[in-house]
Order: C-alpha cells, then sequence, then structure tokens
C-alpha cells in the first residue's frame, strides 16, 4: 500500500520526464493520452486510498533527506483525510483539465505541445508533494515546485516578452512570501529539532506566545505569496498570460490554495495565536472586498475570472481566520470546481471568438455555444450563491462563521458576496446575451468546442452543481459528512448557541431576493447591444485597478532596478571585472617591462654573468654563514 | 733579498702594469704591444720557475704567432677614426668595480685557505720544466690528447676559411 | 717564494683582464683581455706544478708535477685555435656592419 501512494505522484514526474525528454519525437496525440493517462493513474490510485480508508496519523517514511546531530528530515508522506482529500481535487481536477487542454492547445507545434503536457505534470507533481509531505520541509520543496512550474506555465509562449515579464513577476512575488516561509520553518526547527507534523503538533504547547505569534505570521506571509493575497496578489491577474487551461488549473483549482491548505494542516499552531487569526481575517477580507470592486469593471474576460479568484481566495481566508478550518477547506473544494469550470468554460469562449478575450466584443453567444453557455450559467449560479448549489453551501457556512465571530465581519463579507454575484452576472450578461458585438468574421467563426473540451465542463458543472451536498446544513435535510471526515486532523467550527436555524432560514431568504435584483439589474444594465466599456471618475480608479501596480512600480520596482543598474555599471563592470582584467594587464605591463633585460648588448650579459659568478663565490665560500643566517629568520 | 727575489718582484710589476696598460688604451695596436710586453714578462716569470719549453713555447706561440695576427686584423680594420658613441661611464665604473670584487673575493679566499700557507714554489731548480722530461710526459701519458689536439687545429683551419669566404 | 704570493699575482692579471672585457666595446680589445686571462691562468698552474713537486727522490727523473705544464701546453693550443676562428668572426662582422662595437651587435635584443 506504500508503494502505491509513492506511486501517486511517482507517475506524474514520470509523465513529466517521458513527455519532456521526448518531446520532439511525440505526435501531438501520444503526448496528450501519456500525459493524461499518468495525472488518470494517480486520480484512481488516489480513490483507492479514498476508499480503502487508508489514513493513519503515521507517516510513511521512504529514506532520510537531511539529518544531521541536530535535525532529521525525512523524506516521508503523511497519507490522512486532509491530505486525500486535496489529492482528490488535484489529480481529479487535474485530469479533467488536462484532456481539456488537448483540445485547447491543438494549433501548437508538437515540440511545444509535449512541453506543455510534461510542464502541467511536473505542476502536479509537486503539487501533490506539497500535500503529501509529513513535515514541512517536504512541503517546501513542493511549494517551491508549483512557483517554478507557475513560471514556465506562464511564460509558456516565451516569445512574447510581456508574458515573460508577467511570469517573472509571480515567481519574484512568490519568492517574497517563500522567505516568510522559510523563516519560519528555520524557526520551528530550532524550537523543535524537527520539521515534522507530529511533533511540531504534539508539543506545540512548549512555545511561548512570542514564538507561536511569530511562527504563524510567518507561515501566513508565505501564504500571502502563494494564494494571492494583500500585499502579493497582482501577480495573478498579470498569470492570465499563460494559456486557459493553465489558468484553471494553477490559479483556480490548485496552486493558490496551497495556501490554505499549509494553514488548515498547522492549525494547532494557528488556533494558539489569536493574533495571528485576526490578521489572516482582516487581510482575507480586505482582500477580497478590494479584489471584487476591480473585477466589476474589467473587460478581459480572463482578468474578471482572476480578481475573482483573489477575491474567493479571500473569503477562504476569512474562513480560516475566524477559526472554520474545515469551511475553509470545504470552500477550496467547491470553488476548484465552479472557478476551474468558469476558467474553462472562459477557454471555451476565447476558442469560440478564435482568441478574442474582451468581452466589448463579445455578446449574445448564448444561441452560437449552448454547452458552454449551459456550464457558464451553472457556475455563475454557483458562485453567486444560488441555494443548494456548493457554492451556496460554502459560502453560507462562511457568512455563519463570520457571523457567530463578530458583526461588523459578517456585513463586510455580505458586501463581498453581493458585489462578487454582481460582477459574475455583469459578466455573464455581457457574454452570453444581448447582441454581438464582434466583427463580421468573428461571427461566422463561432462554433461549439469540441468534446474533449466540453465534456470536462460537462463533469464540472455536475461536480459544482450537487458537491456542496456533503456538507448540507441539517435544516435543510443534509448532514456534515464532509467536517466528520475532516475531523481527526482539522477542526470544524463549533457554533454555540441555538440560533443557527433561525440565521440559516435568513441567509436563504436573503440570498434568493439579492440574487434575484441582481439578476435582473444586470439584465437591464448588460445584455445590451451597445457596450462600450469605457469608465470615467471612480469606475476608472477601479478599471485601472486602484493604479496598485503603477503604485508598486514607483516605490519598490524602479529604486531596485535602479539599484541593479548602479551595481552593475559601477560595481561590476568597473569594480570587479577592473581588478580581474587589471590583473591581466598587470602582468602584461610587468613582462613587457622584464622583457627589456635582454638587451641584445653582449656587454651587459658579461657583466650580468660576473656579477653571479661573485655572488656564487660568496654565498659558496660562507655558506655556515649565510646558513646560519637563514635559520634564524625561518 | 737575493737576486731571484728581486727578478720575481721586477717581473711581477711590469706584468702588472703592462695589463693595466692594455686594458686602458684607447688605440688598440697599444693595447696589442703593451700584451706583447706582458707575455715577455710572463715568460720572465716561467723562466724563473724553470720552465724553459713553455717559456719558450709562450714567446713563440702567443707573442709571436697570435699577437702578429691580432697586429694584422687591427690595420686591416682601419681603426684609426672611430666613431666615439656615446661612452657609459657608468658601465664602465661597473666593469672595473666587478673586477675588483672578483679579485677581493680570490684573495679573501686563498688567504682563508691555511693549509696552503705553508707551501712554497721552488725557484730554479727543478727538473720537470726541461724539455725532454715534458716531452717524455706527452708523447706517453697524453698521447692521446695530443693527437686530437691535431684534429682540433684541423676544425679550426677549416672553420677560420670558412667563416672567413667572402659571398661570392 | 711562498704561493700565496703566485695566486696574487695571478688572480690580479686575471682580474684585470675581466675589467678590460666588461669596460672595452672594441671587440679585438675584449678578445686580447680573455688572452690575457688565459696567460694568468698558465702562470697559476705553472706555478702550482713546481709546488708539488718539493723534494727530488734520489735517482731517476721526476715527472710528477709535469701534468700542470702539459695542461699548460695544451691551453695554448686550444687558444691559437680559438685566436684563429675569433679573429675569422670578427673579420666577418666588420665586413657586415662596418662596425667592431659590440653595441651594435644587439640582434639578441627581446
Amino acid at each position: 500500500m506504500n508503494a502505491l501512494v509513492l506511486c501517486i505522484p511517482l507517475l506524474p514526474f514520470l509523465g513529466f520526464l517521458i513527455v519532456g525528454l521526448f518531446r520532439n519525437k511525440l505526435s501531438r496525440t501520444m503526448s496528450g493520452i501519456l500525459a493524461s493517462g499518468f495525472i488518470g493513474i494517480s486520480f484512481i490510485l488516489t480513490l483507492v486510498i479514498f476508499f480503502s480508508h487508508y489514513y493513519s496519523a503515521n507517516a510513511i517514511t521512504y529514506f532520510d533527506f537531511i539529518s544531521n546531530s541536530q535535525y532529521n528530515i525525512s523524506f516521508s508522506f503523511q497519507v490522512d483525510q486532509l491530505s486525500t482529500l486535496f489529492m482528490l481535487i488535484i489529480t481529479g481536477v487535474g485530469f479533467l483539465i488536462h484532456v481539456y487542454s488537448t483540445a485547447y492547445m491543438r494549433e501548437e507545434p508538437p515540440e511545444h505541445f509535449a512541453r506543455y503536457f510534461a510542464y502541467l505534470n511536473l505542476f502536479v507533481f509537486s503539487m501533490l508533494l506539497l500535500v503529501l509531505g509529513a513535515n514541512y520541509v517536504i512541503m517546501f520543496i513542493g511549494w517551491e515546485g508549483v512557483g517554478i512550474c507557475s513560471y514556465l506555465l506562464i511564460g509558456f509562449w516565451f516569445k512574447n516578452n510581456q508574458f515573460n515579464y508577467a511570469a517573472r513577476k509571480a515567481f519574484i512575488m512568490n519568492r517574497i512570501g517563500d522567505v516568510g516561509f522559510l523563516l519560519a520553518i528555520f524557526w520551528i526547527l530550532t524550537k523543535f529539532g524537527s520539521a515534522d507534523y507530529s511533533v511540531v503538533f504534539s508539543n506545540s504547547s512548549t512555545l511561548s506566545v512570542a514564538d507561536v505569534t511569530g511562527i504563524t505570521i510567518l507561515l501566513f506571509v508565505g501564504a500571502i505569496g502563494k494564494s494571492a493575497q494583500i500585499p502579493l496578489y497582482t501577480w495573478l491577474p498579470d498569470a492570465m498570460a499563460g494559456p486557459t487551461p493553465v489558468s484553471a488549473l494553477i490559479h483556480a483549482a490548485t496552486m493558490v490554495t496551497a495556501g490554505i491548505y499549509m494553514i488548515a494542516r498547522s492549525n494547532v499552531l494557528f488556533s494558539m495565536s489569536p493574533v495571528t487569526m485576526d490578521i489572516v481575517a482582516v487581510i482575507g477580507l480586505a482582500t477580497a472586498i478590494l479584489a471584487a470592486t476591480i473585477a466589476l469593471f474589467q473587460n478581459d474576460i480572463k482578468k474578471v475570472l482572476a480578481y475573482s479568484t483573489v477575491s474567493q481566495l479571500g473569503f477562504m481566508f476569512v474562513a480560516l481566520g475566524v477559526g472554520a478550518y474545515t469551511t475553509g477547506v470545504f470552500h477550496v473544494m467547491t470553488h476548484s470546481f465552479f472557478k476551474a469550470l468558469l476558467f474553462l468554460g472562459a477557454g471555451s469562449v476565447i476558442h469560440a471568438m478564435g482568441g478574442e478575450q474582451d468581452i466589448t466584443k463579445m455578446g449574445g453567444l448564448r444561441k452560437k455555444i449552448p454547452i458552454t453557455y449551459w456550464t457558464f450559467l451553472i457556475a455563475v449560479l454557483a458562485i453567486s450563491g444560488f441555494p443548494f448549489t456548493s457554492g451556496f453551501v460554502s459560502k453560507d457556512e462562511i457568512l455563519m462563521a463570520a457571523y457567530a465571530h463578530s458583526q461588523p465581519l459578517f456585513w463586510l463579507t455580505t458586501f463581498a458576496a453581493v458585489l462578487t454575484a454582481l460582477y459574475m452576472f455583469r459578466v455573464f450578461m455581457l457574454v452570453f446575451l444581448g447582441g454581438f458585438r464582434g466583427s463580421e468574421e468573428q461571427q461566422h467563426h463561432l462554433h461549439e468546442s469540441p468534446p474533449a473540451m466540453t465534456i470536462p465542463l460537462i463533469i464540472l458543472a455536475v461536480l459544482a452543481a450537487v458537491g456542496g451536498f456533503v456538507q448540507l446544513p441539517e435544516i435543510f435535510g443534509g448532514h456534515d459528512y464532509f467536517n466528520e471526515f475532516l475531523a481527526p486532523v482539522v477542526p470544524a467550527f463549533k457554533h454555540v448557541g441555538e440560533s443557527l436555524a433561525v440565521q440559516e432560514y435568513y441567509l436563504l431568504a436573503g440570498t434568493v431576493v439579492g440574487l434575484l435584483i441582481i439578476f435582473l439589474l444586470c439584465k437591464k444594465w448588460y445584455a445590451v447591444k451597445q457596450f462600450e466599456g469605457k469608465y470615467t471618475g471612480i469606475k476608472n480608479v477601479l478599471a485601472h485597478k486602484w493604479y496598485i501596480d503603477e503604485l508598486y512600480d514607483a516605490i519598490i520596482v524602479n529604486p531596485f532596478n535602479n539599484i541593479a543598474g548602479f551595481l552593475k555599471s559601477i560595481v561590476e563592470k568597473s569594480g570587479i571585472d577592473g581588478i580581474v582584467n587589471g590583473v591581466g594587464r598587470f602582468i602584461q605591463y610587468s613582462s613587457r617591462q622584464v622583457r627589456l633585460v635582454q638587451s641584445g648588448m653582449v656587454g651587459n650579459y658579461i657583466l650580468i654573468m660576473v656579477l653571479s659568478i661573485t655572488v656564487l663565490f660568496m654565498v659558496f665560500w660562507n655558506q655556515d654563514l649565510i646558513i646560519g643566517f637563514l635559520q634564524k629568520i625561518f | 733579498m737575493d737576486i731571484t727575489t728581486i727578478i720575481f718582484w721586477f717581473l711581477s710589476v711590469l706584468a702588472l702594469f703592462s695589463a693595466i696598460m692594455v686594458v686602458t688604451r684607447k688605440n688598440p695596436i697599444f693595447s696589442v704591444l703593451w700584451l706583447i710586453v706582458v707575455f715577455f714578462a710572463i715568460s720572465g716569470h716561467y723562466l724563473l720557475l724553470n720552465a724553459q719549453f713553455l717559456a719558450v713555447v709562450n714567446i713563440i706561440v702567443y707573442a709571436g704567432a697570435i699577437m702578429v695576427l691580432f697586429l694584422f686584423v687591427v690595420m686591416m680594420m682601419n681603426l684609426d677614426n672611430l666613431p666615439v658613441v656615446n661612452k657609459n661611464t657608468w658601465m664602465k665604473f661597473l666593469g672595473v668595480i666587478s673586477g675588483g670584487l672578483l679579485l677581493c673575493i680570490l684573495v679573501s679566499t686563498s688567504k682563508s685557505a691555511t693549509d696552503m700557507n705553508l707551501k712554497t714554489i721552488v725557484l730554479k731548480d727543478g727538473d720537470i720544466g726541461l724539455i725532454e722530461n715534458l716531452g717524455k710526459v706527452l708523447f706517453t701519458k697524453y698521447a692521446l690528447p695530443f693527437e686530437i689536439s691535431s684534429i682540433l687545429f684541423l676544425s679550426a683551419m677549416v672553420g677560420a676559411v670558412v667563416i672567413g669566404k667572402k659571398e661570392s | 717564494m711562498p704561493v700565496s704570493y703566485y695566486i696574487i699575482l695571478a688572480s690580479t692579471l686575471f682580474c684585470i683582464g675581466v675589467a678590460g672585457v666588461l669596460t672595452r666595446r672594441n671587440a679585438i680589445i675584449i678578445f686580447m683581455c680573455v688572452e690575457l686571462m688565459l696567460n694568468a691562468v698558465n702562470l697559476l698552474l705553472v706555478a702550482f706544478s713546481k709546488m708539488q713537486n718539493i723534494a727530488t727522490p734520489p735517482g731517476g727523473v721526476i715527472v710528477n708535477g709535469a701534468d700542470a705544464q702539459i695542461f699548460v701546453f695544451f691551453i695554448m693550443v686550444v687558444a691559437a685555435a680559438e685566436v684563429s676562428v675569433g679573429l675569422a668572426i670578427i673579420v666577418m662582422m666588420y665586413r657586415n656592419v662596418h662596425s667592431i662595437d659590440i653595441n651594435f651587435l644587439n640582434r639578441l635584443k627581446n
């Protein structure tokens, strides 16, 4: 069984090696089948583990990774409920996206096609390593791996410099967060002598308040970088430069949720530090609202979805910040369904529009691409919290937990939820309803996507619709299977008081009414024939993302570039190069001078000869004296 | 002071004075002539040491043949109007100093060799300088080097002719 | 006559020859100073030959110390050969450069 567990990440790695090394020889079909096949087998193995309940709190150790007198870090996997859940999401959604990509990337030349799949497999491998690791160091290895893969995949079309900048930006911002993560790992190693979860969590009571606050804040800094919270979120919208399936996998379903996983895993530590929890909740809330306001006024379909991701991640952090760990993880699961569905649907729309991503040029696509229309509609309903969709259940849980924590938090989170529904319906209306605003040839090009793209859409739509039933509140006849499932590892939120049912009904009513209002408003504003997409005043500021990117550029990026330029020209060119070249020049100069001894004049030579003989005689006949003298010195 | 000592000192002074004259004269012909005087002084020393054969051979070969050869070449060069190029007095100074230094060292070394202090040179007596004895040793013990030296002369002659040939 | 007198005499003649070689620029003069040095050495050798043979054994010709004088003989032989070849070279040099100043012969420069 342990070998099976090892196979789960190993198969995608194998896929990476095979498809990557043979990318010049494999045809597109072969690359697609190989890569998707490996992920598919990993998914089946994960299902086997899931159904055989092969969980334990003990780690499976394979070999010693780093061991010296002070630390012992072993390469071991922890197969428990939390990691199995994430594995299911990663391999399942990953498999669907692989299948989708075989059709979406059809126009690429075979080597680039194979390269794409190799990177995707490497990404799945790294992500699996992240969730399977039994200590923080293995998690960090996977953490870095997904960072690298996101860089490789965002900059996949590397001939475009803008895309390369976006990839670089993503990687650098990730790295800034990683510094926090690394410092936290060092702190943990110093305090406990080991980074294993079991050791850390069982001995966590030995930590002082300052220690645990410091560690958790540093861990959260890592999560900020990876999960795109304020202030390190600007990379995610720019990361839309990569292919759409990449955005679906990495930036919707998996990589960005690594931060949530990390905090859920470390819930023992976080629960000990109320200060950090408050910080997490506040930052999550601020991010949710900020990103939602920006998403309201974006004209690129992928940018809207990117800001939506940032906003939803904020929701998850709000959940974690109030102590509702299982809720956060649950929202991860449902979000992966409907966000991946949204991105894949957007990919389908872009494919139908022949590469156009501007929603001011779309409209009325409902009749032309029906499957995409219906699945997109389901996703929009899910994310807005339409009753009994998966999104509804998870979002309600978050809202209820927020309400139990503090009232202002609850109202602000609700406000963010309203904004979510607003911008999602805006996009939906602008793309699928109203009149077509594109060019003539685009209109002729419109067609439904091939089955390889629509079948994953349908599967994800089903999941998005019914995925909530594992956690349906009892008022509606459900049972919290999810909380029970995760209970050994992650605690659920404890509601006190009996007013739960009343709150639920209020929420249900409020949701239905609110959604109706928003739907009608959006239909009136956006299901139109003419839509310029130009904004003035405050709306312009929002459309320009609050000018945060420009702010970062001015404060951080440009000074750094100037310093680097200074170092390059002064220190590197003049200083170091000067020294290195100077040594060479000095030798040349001195050899020129020494060469002058050979004057060619015989008289000089004889003189030197005589002098040398003189010296030789003196030395020879005064040997003892000279040897004694030398011995005194040395 | 017996006559032998006086003759020894006279000959020594003569040799040294002539040597200095050789080194310092500007006109090369004078240098050649002073060198002939040196050879005569040295031959006198040989006679004092009863090395008769060598004294005569010294005059015949060195003073008679070699110096005459030098004179031939000097006169052929027609070196009266030697272009006086930049005289490097510093080099002359250095040369004299080097020579003096060498002298100091040699003399000091010989002074410090204590087992030599007691030996003396026998003047005027002794048979080994006689031509008969020298010839016996030369043609019995050193016959091979004698023959080889004839080959040496052959090669020297050939060399001189080859080098001195005009390019035609 | 103490042997040191001869040693000093020969050394002085030798060093005068060295000074001459280092000081003069005329190739012929330098050659002559070399001959001077050779003669100083010859003198010393002959003196040493007499130094060895202090007592004459009864009856018979004494030929022991004659090695040094034979050596002097051969030195003269070699000097003669050397002079002939050396002067040939100097003559050829004069033909090419029209000067016998050794400072002009700096083809070995650099």
